[in-house]
């Protein structure tokens, strides 16, 4: 086989492993958007404060520290101890739940019926908040995350690609593991969307306010809801991107390209999120390899956005989104 | 409790138990509109009981006081004889109220059965967690829900269209699901805001048998908005009669028919 195709194949495959990531910051945006009609802008934010968070939480660190010894003159920095990961996640979670709760309980529930830009306003408002939050109660300075996920080339694939093709594939172990827990997290959504009580209480939301109050459904129930499933991914986002390139404040502006893969994926469509964040993943590593030497590279910046420009001028709805039909 | 007190028979020989639901004095603005002004009147357990009037009147505003979507500036709501504080839509439909609406509520996206299903949300009692840790006494209740839920189906005669996605189906049959979805939650009162608007006079017929059997077989006790008088006259047992958010007569429906003033809301009598 000639190399260009090997190494265009290998790049294939790691563009599909990045766009797994897109598709998890996408599915959270998703999330909200259909059972609300809000964008929520501070879904990235949120990923970072969920990495922080747990960073935070696994090395012991007193939240708050610097605020506490500014304000009573004290030394305190960390209690001492360290959480396992496991248990460590499980009380991110909670944090994620209660800020659920808090965001719907302050923000949120005042806003129903507003114009959609005003929701959005309010989600970014929400984002600046939220960074300023993690700022403060976990300090700025960039973490390293371990929570035990293999790290490094995958030997296997190596060897195996190797032996079959005279070339051995480069893919990261924690591509891989990022690959199936996504596909877990999306499996475990749609089981719970589709089978649950619950989740047919959510879609019934997504779908019509009015008759889901006629049928005894709680809307701040369900945004709550809606805001803790949001939380959770964003939890998983936030872990994968964190351990793979440390968890720092860049990480809730790579969180935007979510933006590009909705336009492409279609803002009401979870598959469309996850095929949207692959196109993406994989296009951006393609175009980077194939056309970027000839322009200068860093063409990874800027690829998504225009391709999620050519979409729009093509199909405005998105692969998968809802047709938009003009009334008249 | 006046469980005795207003029991009375139907012309028809049905018997009709006491006080259901009563509204006291009911006063209901928007800004400078009164869709309802003062108004009481009482609904008693397995009675029809019809809500007439000409457009704009404050038919539908009444409805939604007693579902919850709207709090009146005035007046109480007495239900099952106790009087209820202002209360949420879905908590209102928790007491064992279900609705329809003028407009047509349904969750377009999903199937015939998935809608009548979120009919008996207000019966599921198994949590969230414990549906994602223990199925078994989730996946029993499900079971349970389907037996009902299969059976309103049948009484509605909507087996061909079960799998449909609601957003495909007719008009007519739109309403017919929207009713099944009410009657999955096996309500003791059922609202119907115009169930028969924009139907044929066969759709009509149907619907009006529908009625008649829900309220026969399961005993509910129905409050029904309609337009069509030939319907409400055969249908109802007792009439409330509104116009220009005010009541202007009560009664069955003979007397409702003769009523001088309902005579000139009809036919157009100049108001003064
Ligand atoms: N949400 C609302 N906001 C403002 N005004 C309202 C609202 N709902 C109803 N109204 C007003 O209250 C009055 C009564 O309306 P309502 O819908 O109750 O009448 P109706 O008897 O059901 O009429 P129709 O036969 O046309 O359905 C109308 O003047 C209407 O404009
Ligand atoms: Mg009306």
């Amino acid at each position: 086989m000639p190399e260009q195709l090997l190494f265009a194949m290998e790049v294939t495959l790691n563009g599909l492993m990045a766009g797994v990531l897109y598709a998890l910051v996408a599915l959270g945006f998703v999330l909200i958007y259909k059972a609300s009609g809000i964008f929520n802008y501070a879904q990235g934010v949120m990923a970072l404060f969920a990495a922080l968070t747990l960073v935070g939480i696994m090395e012991g660190q007193v939240p708050f520290a610097h605020l506490i010894n500014v304000i009573f003159g004290t030394e305190i920095h960390h209690f001492g101890w360290e959480v396992p990961a496991l248990l460590a996640i499980l009380l991110t979670v909670v944090v994620m739940i209660i800020f659920a709760w808090l965001v719907n309980h302050f923000v949120m529930r005042h806003l129903i019926n507003q114009e959609p830009i005003i929701l959005f306003m309010a989600t970014i408002g929400l984002a600046y908040f939220l960074e300023g939050v993690g700022d403060l109660m976990w300090g700025s300075d960039i973490k390293r995350l371990e929570v035990g996920l293999p790290q490094g080339i995958n030997e296997w694939i190596d060897e195996t690609t190797f032996q079959a093709l005279g070339y051995g594939f480069f893919i990261d172990n924690l591509d891989i593991v990022a690959a199936v827990i996504a596909i877990l997290l999306v499996i475990g959504l749609v089981i719970f969307s589709q089978y649950t009580t619950q989740g047919r209480a959510l879609r019934a939301v997504a779908d019509d306010h009015q008759a889901a109050l006629s049928v005894g459904i709680s809307l701040n129930f369900i945004w709550v809801l809606v805001w803790s499933i949001a939380g959770f991914v964003a939890l998983v986002a936030g872990m994968m991107w964190g351990a793979k390139s440390g968890v720092q404040f860049s990480l809730s502006l790579i969180a935007l390209k979510a933006l590009p893969v909705l336009l492409i994926g279609g803002f009401t469509s979870i598959p469309g999120a996850i095929i949207g964040g692959l196109i993406i993943g994989v296009g951006e590593k393609l175009f980077e390899f194939s056309i970027g030497p000839m322009i200068g590279g860093a063409t990874e910046n800027w690829f998504a956005y225009v391709l999620a420009l050519i979409f729009l001028v093509i199909r405005p709805q998105g692969l998968f989104g809802d047709k938009i039909i003009e009334r008249v | 409790m006046n469980s005795m007190a207003g029991n009375y028979t139907t012309s028809d020989g049905r018997e009709i138990g006491g006080v259901m639901m009563e509204m006291k004095n009911i006063t209901l603005r928007f800004g400078g509109v009164v869709a309802i002004k003062d108004i009481s009147f009482d609904i008693h357990e397995g009675e029809i009981r019809a809500i007439i009037g000409p457009n704009g009147a404050g038919k539908s505003s009444m409805l939604n006081v007693i579902s919850g979507f709207y709090n009146p500036q005035e007046g109480e709501v007495w239900f099952n004889g106790k009087k209820r504080p202002s209360m949420k839509p879905y908590h209102v439909a928790r007491q064992g109220i279900a609705r329809t609406f003028q407009n047509i509520a349904l969750f377009e996206g999903m199937s015939v059965l998935d809608n009548i299903m979120t009919g008996r949300l207000t019966h599921m009692k198994t949590g969230m967690l414990a549906q994602a840790l223990w199925r078994g006494p989730a996946e029993r209740e499900e079971v349970q829900n389907r037996e009902v839920v299969e059976k309103i189906i049948d009484f509605l005669e909507i087996q061909h269209i079960r799998k449909t996605p609601v957003g495909r189906l007719p008009y007519g049959l739109k309403k017919r699901v929207e009713l099944a979805r009410a009657l999955a939650a096996e309500p003791k009162l059922l609202l119907l805001d115009e169930p028969m608007a924009g139907m044929n006079v066969e759709e009509k017929e149907d619907m009006s048998r529908y009625i008649l059997d829900t309220n026969d077989e399961f005993g509910t006790t129905i409050a029904l908005i309609e337009h069509d008088m030939g319907v409400v006259m055969d249908l109802s047992d007792r009439v409330v009669v509104m116009d220009y958010g005010q009541k202007i007569g009560d009664g069955t429906p003979d007397q409702v028919r003769n009523n001088q003033a309902v005579i000139d809301a009809y036919l157009g009598v100049a108001h003064d």
